[in-house]
């Protein structure tokens, strides 16, 4: 399998291209040959398709600002009560989403932090540098990439009972802090944002390792570990099976550990369980509405290919 | 004047010459050092469990003692075969990958080609579809639950409007396999039209503008010309969603809500992931877990190699 390389900003697959005047038919042929506009029915049918998106996450606030007994009633509510306040008390103390989101804001930060900072360092050394046995162990990382969690998880278990990890952070942190994806990824880019000769006159002057990364390497990497400490935050913010086995829901639990627990009827109110998924869900939605548009690209220029 | 320059040549010279030997020095250490720390982390977390987990399969492990290991022979993977339980994971793994990925992919191909159109507030509708992969497996679940709830569920309460009678989603094996598809599909859909549209992009204009010269209409160009340009990221999407689809463990554990890792009363959408948990962390045998993991590694490897046949196929074919 062979990637594409992220591109560089030059050539954003985001960017939007200058706005040209419609033709009249309002669909006519641009002078590229192929970006057409969109018609009626296409509108409609991404209309559609959004609403189907959204749906889900806006009723959770309108299940969340109801009262249990409302909704267990005919026809369910399609707009929002007054309990929202309510139920977000009652998930944030009795449910522990408060703790929850602190530790999940510390694992997934601190995980991002991590595949970013080895990622972009390995993913350099891979790109730029020679040395023996490079290309087996680019092999041997890219290889594995793909491997489930589930392969892992036994051995894992063994290793954090034995150092008595089971209930504390690090259980989750250590065994994600480094991604091989990310290594590929930076080295993708790498490969042809920085050039070789950059790193070659920084030697010359007689810069040392730490020097070159930090002045030259760090910089021309910076939109790409951007990217990629946006993605992984996502990923370790949503991560469940792995801290579902490792942490419990009354000891130190992620988010997604604390929301399992209330599946299980740990709370029975079905209006403070939705408040729970909401008050999970939110942060990284307001992370979209922000970064909406530079996680898109990444996620298109991530995009690998067979 | 000459004395001086010639005092100062041997230890200009000798400065250049230690600076040499220290770009040497770094040029050759220095790419190691580089890739330590990930590789550190990596084996430690990554290599050695993979490995590890083929070697506990073959030993008696309880979780309530899992540093103690008994040699166990192949006992493992035997009472995995007669185990009506895996056939019946392996079975539903099967049908719940068939039914979430199949739509998925291709409600994502058709997105992707309306995102392709010039549009008004494309990275709006770009992002709006995104917002579900931004959602995490658990919240996901717990909403759809509701949704798909028997007697209050917006979706029964929908199609009674429509005069049909409410469905049991949860009790019946193909319902409750579309209601847990359904998760997966709404998740991951719009992702999979991002990497779509990337795709698309990608072809070079010159294509469409030939095929349009040829007569050809929009609809023969995406059939003709887009479809083949995108075959190695389709291909690439199948083979992600297919790993995907093996692993699924949160969507079957909590549609079943405080019943635990059973996959419904009749283990009737049992996945292979919530079967070694329930292996594993509810019946107390980690070797047992550790066998159906590496069940679950030689089943990656068999889709894997045919992947690699059909690829091979496609790309001879061309």
């Amino acid at each position: 399998m062979t990637a594409t390389v992220p591109s560089r900003p030059a050539a954003d697959p985001t960017a939007e291209s200058a706005p040209r005047p419609a033709t009249p038919a309002g669909r006519g042929r641009s002078r590229a040959g192929r970006q057409l506009h969109g018609g009626p029915v296409t509108y409609a049918v991404l209309i559609l398709f959004t609403a189907g998106s959204l749906f889900p996450l806006v009723w959770t606030a309108i299940a969340a600002s109801r009262t249990n007994t409302r909704l267990a009633g005919t026809p369910p509510p399609f707009w929002f009560g007054g309990n929202l306040a309510r139920n977000l008390d009652i998930a944030w103390h009795d449910a522990n989403m408060g703790a929850a989101l602190l530790n999940t804001a510390v694992v997934a930060g601190t995980i991002a932090a991590g595949t970013v900072l080895f990622s972009t360092v390995a993913g350099f050394a891979f790109a730029k540098l020679r040395f023996r046995f490079k290309n087996a162990l680019l092999l041997l990382t890219i290889g594995t990439m793909m491997v489930p969690p589930q392969l892992s998880v036994v051995p894992l278990y063994m290793t954090i009972a034995e150092l008595r990890w089971t209930d504390q952070l690090q259980a989750v942190i250590l065994p994600t802090l480094v991604s091989a994806f990310g290594v590929f990824f930076m080295r993708q880019y790498l490969l042809q944002a920085l050039p070789s000769e950059l790193v070659e006159a920084a030697r010359m002057d007689g810069a040392g390792s730490l020097r070159i990364i930090w002045h030259v390497v760090f910089p021309a990497a910076r939109p790409a570990m951007a990217v990629l400490g946006m993605l992984t935050f996502v990923q370790a913010w949503n991560d469940f099976f792995w801290p579902v086995i490792a942490l419990t829901q009354n000891g130190s639990p992620t988010v997604q550990v604390a929301l399992t627990g209330l599946g299980r009827g740990y709370i029975p109110d079905q209006s403070v369980i939705m408040a729970g998924a909401l008050l999970g869900t939110l942060p990284l939605l307001i992370a979209f509405v922000l970064f909406g548009k530079q996680i898109v690209g990444g996620i298109m220029q991530g995009a690998v290919k067979g | 004047m000459t004395a001086l320059t010639a005092a100062r040549a041997p230890a200009e010279e000798r400065r250049r010459a230690r600076r040499a030997r220290r770009h040497r020095r770094a040029t050759r250490w220095s790419p190691y050092a580089f890739i330590a720390p990930f590789f550190l982390f990596f084996a430690a977390f990554g290599l050695f469990p993979l490995l590890y987990t083929g070697w506990a399969s073959l030993h008696r492990v309880e979780l309530t003692d899992p540093t103690h290991m008994e040699w166990a022979g192949l006992h493992n993977y035997s009472r995995l075969w007669d185990d009506e339980f895996f056939w019946n994971a392996l079975r539903n793994t099967f049908t719940i990958g068939v039914i979430s990925t199949v739509p998925q992919l291709l409600m994502a191909l058709g997105l992707a080609h309306l995102l392709n159109y010039r549009l008004r507030g494309s990275m709006f509708f770009r992002v709006a579809i995104l917002t579900p992969y931004a959602t995490s497996v658990a919240a996901a679940t717990l909403v759809f639950v509701l949704l798909f709830g028997r007697d209050y569920g917006m979706v029964n309460w929908a199609l009674g409007l429509l005069g049909f009678d409410g469905i049991d989603w949860q009790n019946g094996t193909w319902t409750s396999q579309l209601a847990v598809s359904t998760i997966v599909i709404w998740r991951w859909t719009g992702y999979n039209a991002l990497i779509y549209l990337a795709a698309m992009q990608a072809v070079p204009g010159d294509l469409y503008e030939s095929a349009a010269l040829d007569g050809a209409s929009r609809r023969q160009q995406f059939r003709h010309v887009t479809i083949p340009s995108l075959r190695p990221t389709i291909l690439f999407t199948v083979v992600v969603s297919t790993i995907g689809a093996t692993q699924l463990f949160g969507e079957p554990l909590l549609f079943n809500g405080s019943a635990g890792a059973t996959g419904g009363a009749d283990h009737q959408y049992q996945t292979l992931g919530l079967y070694l948990y329930e292996q594993g962390w509810v019946n107390l045998h980690l070797g047992r877990a550790s066998a159906i993991a590496w069940t679950m590694f030689l089943i990656l490897l068999l889709i894997g190699a045919v992947n690699w046949l059909i690829g091979r196929r496609l790309r001879k074919s061309r």
